[in-house]
This record gives C-alpha cells, structure tokens and sequence, in this order.
C-alpha cells in the first residue's frame, strides 16, 4: 500500500472503531485514535505478518503492552481476516465473547492476553531472545503508552533489552502526553523518555506519530545500531475526531448522539479530502 | 543416583536433573535472578551459558521475560528466593505466565522459613496461599531427593506452567528410588486409625518420626503426603475427612490458606473429622536457626506429637 492507501485505510478503520464502540457503549475511544496510525502502518506496510503465517518462525510479532486500545486493533485484524468482522461487531463486549476490553488469546492474531500495564516489553524481551537463540530473522515490535512508563517493570525490561542488544526489538510508545487522569507531566513525569532509554542502551528515533508518511518510514528504518530501537511517536489522543481530540476525560469515553453522529462527518469528511488527493 | 544414605539438598537433586535433561531437551533453559550461587546452579550455568539467561535483581521482569520466551517454545525454569518470586512477582505469574498459558516453571528456593537469620524480608511462609489462589498455576511441595526428582522428570515432560517451592535443609528421605511422582495424588505415606497427619515438603519427615513416636504410645497416625497442592487430591482428603476423626495439617507456612486450609476446605463440605491446621501463626516469625524456630511453633517431632495427643484428648 502507498502512504495515501495507508491513510485512506486510518481513516476507515478509525470510522469503524468509532462505530464498534458507540454500537456497544464500550471502549477507550481516545487510545484507539491516537495509536490508529501506528497499527495501520505496522499491519498494512511493516510487518511481515498476516492471519495466515502468524506464528510460524521467522514471522514477525506484535504485542500491545497498552492492551486497552484493543477496539483500533480488532477492527484490523477483522479487515486483514485474522477474525470475522460480523463476529465482531455483533458480539464485542457481549456475554462469553472473546472480543473484550483487552487483547486476549483466544482472538487470533493477539499472541498475548495484556491489559495489566508494564508486562508487554519484558514479552517482547523473552520473545526477541528466544529469537535470537533460535536464530529467527523475526521483528518483535511491542507499542506502549506514555502514562504506563511509570510501571518499574517497564524499566526492568529496558535495561534486559539494553544489556542484550535486543537490535530485533523496536519499542513504540504512543506518546500522547495524557493519561486517564490528566497530562502525565502533572500525574506521573516521564519526561525525557529518549534520554532515559539511550541511557538504557536503545537506540531512540522520534516521530510524528499520525503522520502516516512519517511513521512507515521511521517503522522500515534498517537498525544497524546492535541496539534495541525505540520510536517516540508524539501523538493526539482522540486524533481525528475533533470534540476528542486533546482530551484526557476520552480516556474511555463513550460518545453521546451528537458527538458520534458529528464525528462520522468529520471521518467522511477526512476520506473524502484523500479521495480527493 | 547418589547413594540412598546420602542427604542432599533440593537445590542439588534440581541441578543435576536438569543438567541430566539438556541431552533429551534442547529447549530447557534457566532463567536466574542473580541467584545462581543460592539455586546451586554455578556447574549448570557453566556447563551450559548457552541455556543460562541472567535478568539480575528483577523477578518480575524475569518472570515476564521467561513467558516470552515460553511463547516462542522454550522450556524456561526461573530460580529465584520464594519469597520474591511468589510475592514480588506474582502479579506476572498470574497475568504472563498462568492466565497465558506460558510453559514457565517457577522454581521458589530457600522456601519457609529456610534463610533463618536473614529475618521476614527472606522468609516466604504465604508463598502457597497465593501460588494457589492462582487459576491454572500447579503447586508443588516436594519433601525429599526422590521425590524431586521424580517430580521434576514429571515438570520436565509437562507444557502446565507450576510453581515449586523448596528449601536449604539436607533432605532426609521418605521415599526410595522406585519413587513415582503423580499429580493431583496424595499419597498414603504411613496407615493408622486413630488420627492422620497430612503434610508437605520438609515438615512431612518430622509428621513421619512424630506418627513413629506416636505408635510407642498406642496411638495409630496414618500419615499423608500432600506434594501436590494443587492440583490437589480432593476425593482422597474427602474420604480421610469421613474415614478420620481427627486430621493434623503440618506445614512450613502461614497457618493461613495453606495446606491447612485447602484441607479445611474439603472437610467442612465432606467429612466430620475435626482438624488441627499447625504451621506458623498470623504474625511476623520469630527468628532463629529452622530447627530452633520449628521447635518454638510445635512443627518439629516433638511439637507435633504433644499437638496430636493434646488434640486427640479434647
């Protein structure tokens, strides 16, 4: 996919995230739409992994440390044909549905249940040294929040990866600077992120994060550095749906008549200006 | 393997047999927490640093780490003081390693009260109460060389994540060499009548010598070995609870939701036998040598019989 396909496809998977959670009155709206364009690029232009070869040697794998922006991730596995889209949307957050309110394994494609926050990079560490050990040509990528840096395991897992110049580790964080409490420089400071992990070993690139163009290039970067890789993508929780956008109270908010029928337009809208492209 | 007087300790049967394995396994790896030199592990991790992955003074990140590499189809045993493994990590036992189902073995060492001056900090007596409580998470109490290893030939084959919980003593033996480990059964280790003892891991050899004693006095005590805590032997402890008036626990552990109370359990639904939890009381323990502190809570031979005839004659 080309970057405009690529942001035609944010755009249409942040209208059915938008619609999944304001059909079942569920979901942490914000985080999905500040880490859509990441999960977009890693699945449509990154990595190599599809619903057919997941889980084979040499494929690439993902894990969502922030499991909570789980809806944004559903809806592509559900369009790459991991799960079934029908599935989904008629049974998300319903009585016995795997489809909840954080990554499970029972839903194909997601290798690990997180949702606990501060365990997904120490996976990713035990996954890309029993890579190394099996000597697969595997990429772990693991996508953070910044509100969760404040987990001490988070740190504990930093220095593993610094130590074992993990370079088949590239770490994410959707740096979006606000937490279900407010901004996390006034809850928890974890300002300057990339001088603590270059202080941890990593190499650290930082990025526009919903700039698509931005975030393909910086993700297929070739890491010669025998370093883990860190990428600080400065995003804008709720982007793209502007009554969202900013906001830390939709954390998880659940957008009333108004807001959603108001935030269709604005993703129309966005769609019809790259249509227009 | 070693001679059948010889006392060993379980950090020494544990070494051997996993360095025994690494011919038949290639992907048996140890997982240490600095802790190499207490797990006895320095002839493995030199003979092997190719198996060896070290993650420092970090339990939790060396149990998440562990189930990451349990993903990706290695056999990963994590070594590390019970009292950190089970408690400081166990948020990522449950979440990494349990609820994922991740192929992990937890290898809690210098269990109890086994570190004795090192003082409260060290000591891990609520390790079972809280591995228990943990969905798909096997508990295991060996009490002696033997059954260790045949345990740990059980552990080997097994793709169940399980806790084990050992300590620093020299074993004395219960079983022989012909030992074989089922899970999910107790084990009838003495018959009687009269009263039965149940126990688990270093605590059994002193139920054993206690229900010996016992018998110079007339008093039958059948004694029942409790390695498996869980799963746990729910229709055997149902049929002592109805076989039995009396039923003594004895462990090496809080007297709060330890074996104690995973046998209370059974009995209020299934038996009428009245039951003895013994083990260490709801405070900080006191500190001393283990035999001085086993003697000061009744968990040595002479504790235990004095609680059983106290018990029996109410």
């Amino acid at each position: 996919m080309n970057i405009l396909e690529l942001k035609k496809k944010a755009v249409a998977l942040r209208k059915r995230t938008w619609q999944l959670i304001y059909n079942h009155q569920n979901g942490h709206t914000g985080s999905d739409l500040s880490c859509a364009d990441i999960l977009v690029a890693l699945y449509y232009a990154v990595m190599n992994q599809n619903a057919e070869n997941i889980g084979q040697k040499d494929v690439d794998t993902y894990i969502q440390s922030k499991g909570h922006a789980v809806e944004i991730w559903y809806e592509i596995l559900a369009d790459k044909g991991y799960i079934d889209r029908v599935d989904l949307e008629k049974r998300y957050s319903t009585f016995n549905s795997p489809y909840i309110g954080h990554p499970t394994t029972e839903v194909k494609g997601m290798e690990f249940h997180t949702g606990s926050l501060g365990h997904g990079l120490g996976l990713g560490v035990g996954v890309a040294l029993a890579a190394k050990m099996k000597q697969s040509r595997k990429h772990i990528y693991v996508l953070m929040g910044d509100g969760e840096q404040a987990e001490g395991s988070i740190w504990e897992a930093a220095m593993a990866a610094g130590n074992y110049n993990l370079d088949n580790l590239t770490a994410i964080i959707d740096h979006n600077d606000l937490q279900i409490s407010g901004t996390t420089d006034s809850v928890m400071r974890s300002n300057p992120l990339s001088t603590k992990y270059r202080a941890f070993n990593w190499e650290v690139l930082e990025v526009n994060g919903n700039n698509m163009g931005d975030v393909v290039n910086v993700l297929t970067k070739p890491n010669d550095t025998n370093k883990p890789r860190l990428i600080i993508a400065n995003t804008v929780k709720g982007k793209g749906i502007s009554a969202a956008e900013n906001r830390a109270d939709w954390h998880h908010k659940i957008p009333t008549a108004t807001e959603y029928q108001a935030g269709l337009q604005e993703l129309d809208a966005q769609m019809e200006a790259l249509n227009n492209e | 393997m070693n001679k059948l007087d010889e006392k060993l300790t379980a950090n020494a049967v544990i070494a051997k047999t996993l360095d025994e394995a690494t011919t038949s396994d290639p992907d048996l790896i140890v997982v240490t927490c600095d802790s190499r030199g207490s797990a006895g592990l320095v002839p493995f991790t030199n003979a092997h640093p190719d198996r060896t992955i070290e993650m420092g003074i970090a339990e939790q990140n060396a149990v998440t780490v562990a189930a990451g590499m349990a993903h990706e189809g290695k056999h990963p045993y994590v070594f590390s003081p019970a009292s950190f493994l089970a408690m400081r990590a166990i948020e990522q036992v449950k979440v990494d390693v349990a609820f994922n189902h991740n192929n992990v073995k937890l290898i809690g060492i210098s269990g109890g009260n086994s570190y004795t001056w090192l003082g409260n900090t060290h000591h891990s007596l609520n390790d079972v109460a809280i591995t228990r409580a943990i969905p798909d998470l096997e508990v295991y109490q060996p009490c002696d060389k033997y059954q260790i290893k045949a345990l740990f030939n059980y552990l080997l084959k097994s793709d169940k994540p399980a806790y084990v919980r050992i300590g620093k003593r020299k074993l004395d033996n219960v079983y022989h060499e012909d030992f074989h480990f089922t899970p999910s059964k107790a084990k009838v280790i003495l018959p009687g009548k009269d009263v039965c003892l149940i126990s688990t891991g270093e605590t059994l050899y002193f139920a054993l010598q206690a229900a010996k004693e016992l018998a110079k006095d007339g008093i039958q005590a059948a004694v029942v070995d409790l390695a498996s805590i869980k799963p746990l032997d729910t229709k055997m402890i149902a049929a002592l609870a109805q076989k039995f008036n009396y039923l003594v626990t004895i462990e090496e552990h809080d007297v709060i939701n330890g074996i104690g109370a995973a046998v209370a359990c059974e009995v209020a639904q299934y038996g009428h036998a009245k039951l003895k939890i013994l083990g260490f009381p709801d405070e900080p323990a006191i500190q001393g040598t283990q035999d001085e502190v086993f003697h000061y809570y009744g968990l040595d031979t002479a504790g235990i019989k004095k609680s059983v005839k106290s018990f029996l004659s109410k």
